[in-house]
């Protein structure tokens, strides 16, 4: 289904490409041996280079390139044998050298793709342009003195992957799914850490309208926006903006904006004529970057089993929908909770558990999975007391809650508060005949044909069991007797 | 006892190892020297406590037995290397007052060889000219006079070297070259200049000026003076990526006097319109004498030497102006600030004051070749050009070892002549910029005087990473040459 936005004068179809740029994990910086560490003291993770002090040199960090290509792996990209750091000069105050060192024509990563996953259970595909490798700028603080700024250099010369897609997203959702691929694909590698509230994920927006099948729209780019949601609702404010605007007789310029997320709107920051030159040109400091087959083959075997590969295998091996393996997939945490549930059990039954259960018990409490008080393997032993009749799955429930609780082993839960199943015969047959004496009315109900009375029987015996006595036992015998 | 300023580096390193003297009386001998020739502002900053303190250090070092190849030498230092708690100032007024805290890996080596450090030689600011005219810290004086008498230039942008060395005030110093810095000066002041191939020196802790073309070499008084020294710079250095991982040779033992059956290329185009007679002369009794010392004199061609200047002049101002960009007034240097300026109020005026105006004049010049709609007619077309000048000498130095030319179109001109035209002053250059381009090692020797009595150089250019061929060419043009001429007030 294509989204559609109708204007006054028809429908309208959005186009969107994304530049996420996502802060590589390593332990020091792109050019320097200065530390990445979050949260330190301002300026305190600085070396003389970061500072850009006379005569200092950059010296690229291999395992920061090793993560570049690892990351153009992941998202079945090109890895370019070649590549070309160049400097991208402007002046800021949280810039010390002058001038980023990124990569213009000639970046460590080309075309590749990730499949989006929407909520329906279908796939998208959209286009990866290409990756590269730049470094951060440091922060500017305009709040902590009243007449200056205070600047932070920590986060100068931190390693940044610049992802950009293809202009493939055609909605907010697939910008959303995009995203959210995108950031269980790092995640899995080890990558990037995709924490977009602490900015280590942050992802800029270029959105145009068009009539359907038409060419492309001119583009306004939306910069810095710093969730999900705040992307989607981005992308739909500023298409809905550009509408008016040419409905309304006016031009769409190209320029860069800002999203407003208090306000709900966005606004210009920078027209295309203000835009800055950014004069790019290849940095003499650096060689240029050159791998060999081997280079590249020794961290494809590094590479784990991705988003992609699982939530196949989770459907192949295990029978479970596209859309639960979806789900399960979605975050490499929650799948390795599900293998560690379905190790030996049935997949689909683990499933179910892992995703109504516990992330529904999980999402009402605001806990993420590595918070979840009930472990994997309780989760397990748990369904294997319903696989083994030792409790019904009407009890597993209420074992479950207390797990949530508690935290608790359920072979202890289930001991200690007596709610082992009956199975003894003897037992449910006493407690059903006591709910046929002292009902014979509705005995007769339901041999005159009655044949749904027999549910209420059914649930008179378990509340008299205090909800212990195996129901299909108890469904049997309540049969035999009534209709036997 | 004879004038310890007029000795060699090797001389004074051989009568330090015999005992004929100590570094801390060498050290006083050139101290004292450095105030006898205040007059020719070699120097941007003296070090004099620090230079006693090594040399004492030294003294004892080697009382031990633990001499270093450049044990108790004084030296003076390019006041572009930054130098650990001494100010460095690249010769601007930007860096005025910048102590760094960290010492240049050159320096370093040179240093831990048991290197004694004068004080920071003057320089062309941010090494960009040819005159040693746009210091901030006052022009340096060419210690040699021509017949009238006026004050010369010292060449540059190296010249403080160039002049400390020539003067007697220093037994060798420090240079840096990106298009010519070391060796036109060295011509200019009639002492030995090498520029050793791109990546042979590190250049950490240069303060940069191009830095695919900047170098650092050796200024001495002799051929042997500029092995021992290059000996103990180079080397490769992790801290700079462009640095070559290969070993350092005995520069020295390449000295072998010996060039019998090399061969020895002479570029044709470096025959320029309006060659000076005496240039031309000059370098036809090099090519002499190469001879007859058993070279083979073949000619070459390098047909796109006449590219060479327009192409420097486009990628090392457009280097330049990114790389000058850090001197912004924020973190270090010269701020220039009134109240209630913005962020651009402060980078127009401290850059504005900070910066003189031959290097406004090259930021400018980088800035419009890289700009959006020149980038490709400039600065593509000139790193175009530049594998070609490479390929020229690639294609020479299938048939010769070495290339012998001039060092520089004149000898040194008086202080204010070529000021009102850049391009005039930029050729200077037309003879060194090509070896630099092709990141080759050069090497100016003096071998004669002109009419005016002034020292003028010759070039012998080098395979990369081929210095010693340079070395032992050099070494055999200055046993012929026997250039025994000296500065006035500074003869033997």
């Amino acid at each position: 289904m294509s989204y559609i936005l109708e204007g006054s004068t028809g429908p309208w179809e959005i186009v969107v490409g994304l530049e996420v740029h996502c802060q590589v994990i390593s332990k020091s910086k792109l050019f320097s041996g200065a530390s990445t560490k979050f949260g330190n003291e301002p300026n305190s993770n600085v070396s003389l280079v970061d500072a850009a002090m006379p005569g200092m040199l950059p010296v690229v960090n291999a395992e920061c390139v090793r993560q570049a290509v690892k990351t153009g792996l992941g998202l079945k990209a090109k890895i370019n044998k070649e590549s070309v750091f160049a400097r991208k000069n402007y002046f800021y105050a949280d810039l010390p050298q002058g001038y980023q060192i990124s990569q213009f024509d000639k970046p460590i990563v080309g075309e590749g793709t990730i499949i989006l996953d929407m909520p329906d259970g279908s796939t998208k595909s959209v286009g990866i342009e290409r990756l590269h490798l730049e470094q951060d700028a440091g922060k500017s603080m305009h709040d902590q003195d009243p007449k200056y700024s205070h600047i932070d250099l920590n986060r100068s010369g931190v390693a940044l992957m610049e992802i950009v897609s293809m202009p493939d997203i055609r909605s907010p959702e697939e910008a959303g799914a995009y995203l959210t691929k995108l950031r269980a694909i790092v995640r899995y590698l080890g990558t990037c850490d995709g924490n977009m509230n602490e900015g280590s994920m942050r992802c800029d927006a270029n959105v145009s309208v068009r009539r359907p099948g038409e060419g492309f729209g001119t583009r306004c780019e939306i910069k810095n926006v710093n969730s999900i949601r705040f992307v989607m609702q981005a992308i739909e404010i500023e298409a809905k903006r550009q509408i008016e605007v040419i409905e309304g007789g006016g031009e769409i310029q190209q320029e860069t904006r800002l999203y407003d997320q208090r306000l709900g709107e966005t606004r210009s920051m920078r027209s295309k004529e203000m835009a800055h030159d950014y004069r790019y040109f290849p940095d003499p400091d650096l060689l240029p970057l050159v791998f060999d087959d081997a280079f590249i083959s020794e961290i494809e075997k590094e590479l784990p089993e991705l988003p992609d590969e699982k939530k196949a295998r989770f459907m192949r091996e295990n029978g479970l929908s596209a859309y639960d393996a979806g789900v399960l997939v979605a975050e490499k945490e929650k799948a390795d909770y599900y293998e560690v549930v379905a190790k030996g059990r049935d997949g689909k039954l683990a499933a179910n558990w892992v995703i109504t259960n516990l992330f529904g018990a999980l999402n009402k409490a605001e806990v993420g999975i590595s918070d979840s008080p009930v472990t994997a393997e309780n989760l397990g032993k748990l369904i294997d007391l319903i696989s083994d009749d030792t409790i019904s799955g009407r009890i597993a429930k209420d074992v479950f809650e207390i797990m949530i609780e508690t935290g608790g082993d359920p072979e202890k839960i289930v001991e200690e508060k007596g709610l082992k199943q009956i199975t003894d015969t003897g037992a449910i047959e006493t407690a059903i005949d006591e709910v046929i004496a002292a009902n014979p009315d509705k005995v007769e109900e339901i041999r005159a044909g009655k044949d749904k009375m027999l549910g209420w029987f059914v649930g008179q015996v378990m509340k008299s069991t205090g909800g212990k006595a195996n129901p299909g036992m108890v469904n049997k015998l309540l049969r035999d007797k009534i209709l036997g | 006892m004879t004038d310890l300023t007029k000795l060699t580096l090797a001389e004074a390193r051989d009568g330090l190892a015999k005992g004929d003297y100590t570094s801390v009386e060498l050290t006083e001998a050139h101290l004292k020297s450095m105030d006898a020739h205040r007059n020719l502002n070699a120097y941007i900053t003296e070090t004099p406590e620090k230079a006693m303190e090594m040399a004492k250090a030294s003294d004892a070092k080697r009382a031990n037995g633990s001499a270093g190849k450049m044990e108790g030498l004084p030296i003076a230092v390019k006041d572009l290397f930054c130098t650990e708690g001494v100010q460095t100032t690249a010769a601007s007024h930007i860096l005025e007052g910048f102590k760094p805290e960290y010492e240049s890996t050159v320096t370093s080596n040179l240093f831990g060889n048991g290197a004694v450090m004068l004080g920071k030689a003057n320089l062309d600011e941010f090494a960009m000219g040819s005159s040693n005219t746009s210091s901030y810290y006052g022009n340096v004086i060419n210690p040699w006079k021509d017949k009238s008498g006026k004050d010369l230039v010292p060449g540059g942008s190296s010249g403080g070297s160039a002049a400390a060395v020539a003067a007697n005030m220093a037994l060798a110093a420090t240079g840096t070259d990106t298009g010519g810095s070391i060796r036109q000066p060295a011509s200019y002041c009639g002492i030995v200049g090498l520029k050793p191939t791109y990546g042979r020196c590190s250049r950490w802790g240069i303060v940069a000026f191009a830095s695919s073309l900047d170098q650092a070499g050796p200024m001495t008084k002799t051929v042997r003076d500029a092995a021992i020294m290059l000996g103990s710079m180079a080397g490769h250095d992790a801290k700079d990526s462009t640095s070559a991982p290969i070993a350092v040779p005995d520069f020295e033992a390449a000295l072998t006097g010996d060039i019998r059956g090399m061969k020895i290329g002479i570029p044709k185009e470096y025959r320029v319109d309006g060659m000076p007679e005496e240039i031309s002369k000059l370098w036809d009794n090099g090519v002499a004498m190469l001879r007859d010392a058993g070279a083979e004199v073949v000619d070459v061609t390098l047909p796109h030497t006449k590219y060479a200047l327009g192409t420097y002049y486009i990628v090392a101002p457009a280097e330049a102006s990114s790389n000058l960009a850090r001197y912004d007034g924020l973190r270090y240097g010269q701020r220039v600030m009134d109240d209630g300026d913005s962020l651009d109020d402060m980078y127009m005026k401290s850059r504005a004051a900070g910066f003189g105006k031959e290097v406004q004049r090259r930021i400018m010049i980088g800035t419009y070749v890289l700009s959006a709609g020149y980038y490709d007619a400039y600065y593509n077309k000139a790193l175009k050009v530049r594998r070609r000048i490479y390929q020229d000498f690639e294609g020479a130095f299938g048939q010769v070892d070495a290339i012998l030319t001039p060092t520089a179109p004149s000898a040194a001109f008086a202080i204010g002549e070529n000021e009102g035209d850049p391009v005039k002053m930029y050729l200077n250059d037309v003879f060194t910029v090509p070896a630099s381009l092709a990141g080759l090692p050069g090497i100016s020797v003096p071998t004669g005087l002109s009419a005016e009595g002034l020292p003028l150089g010759l070039q012998l250019i080098g395979k990369p990473f081929d210095e010693e061929t340079v070395l032992r060419v050099g070494g055999v043009l200055e046993s012929a040459a026997n250039f025994t001429a000296k500065p006035a007030g500074q003869e033997g």
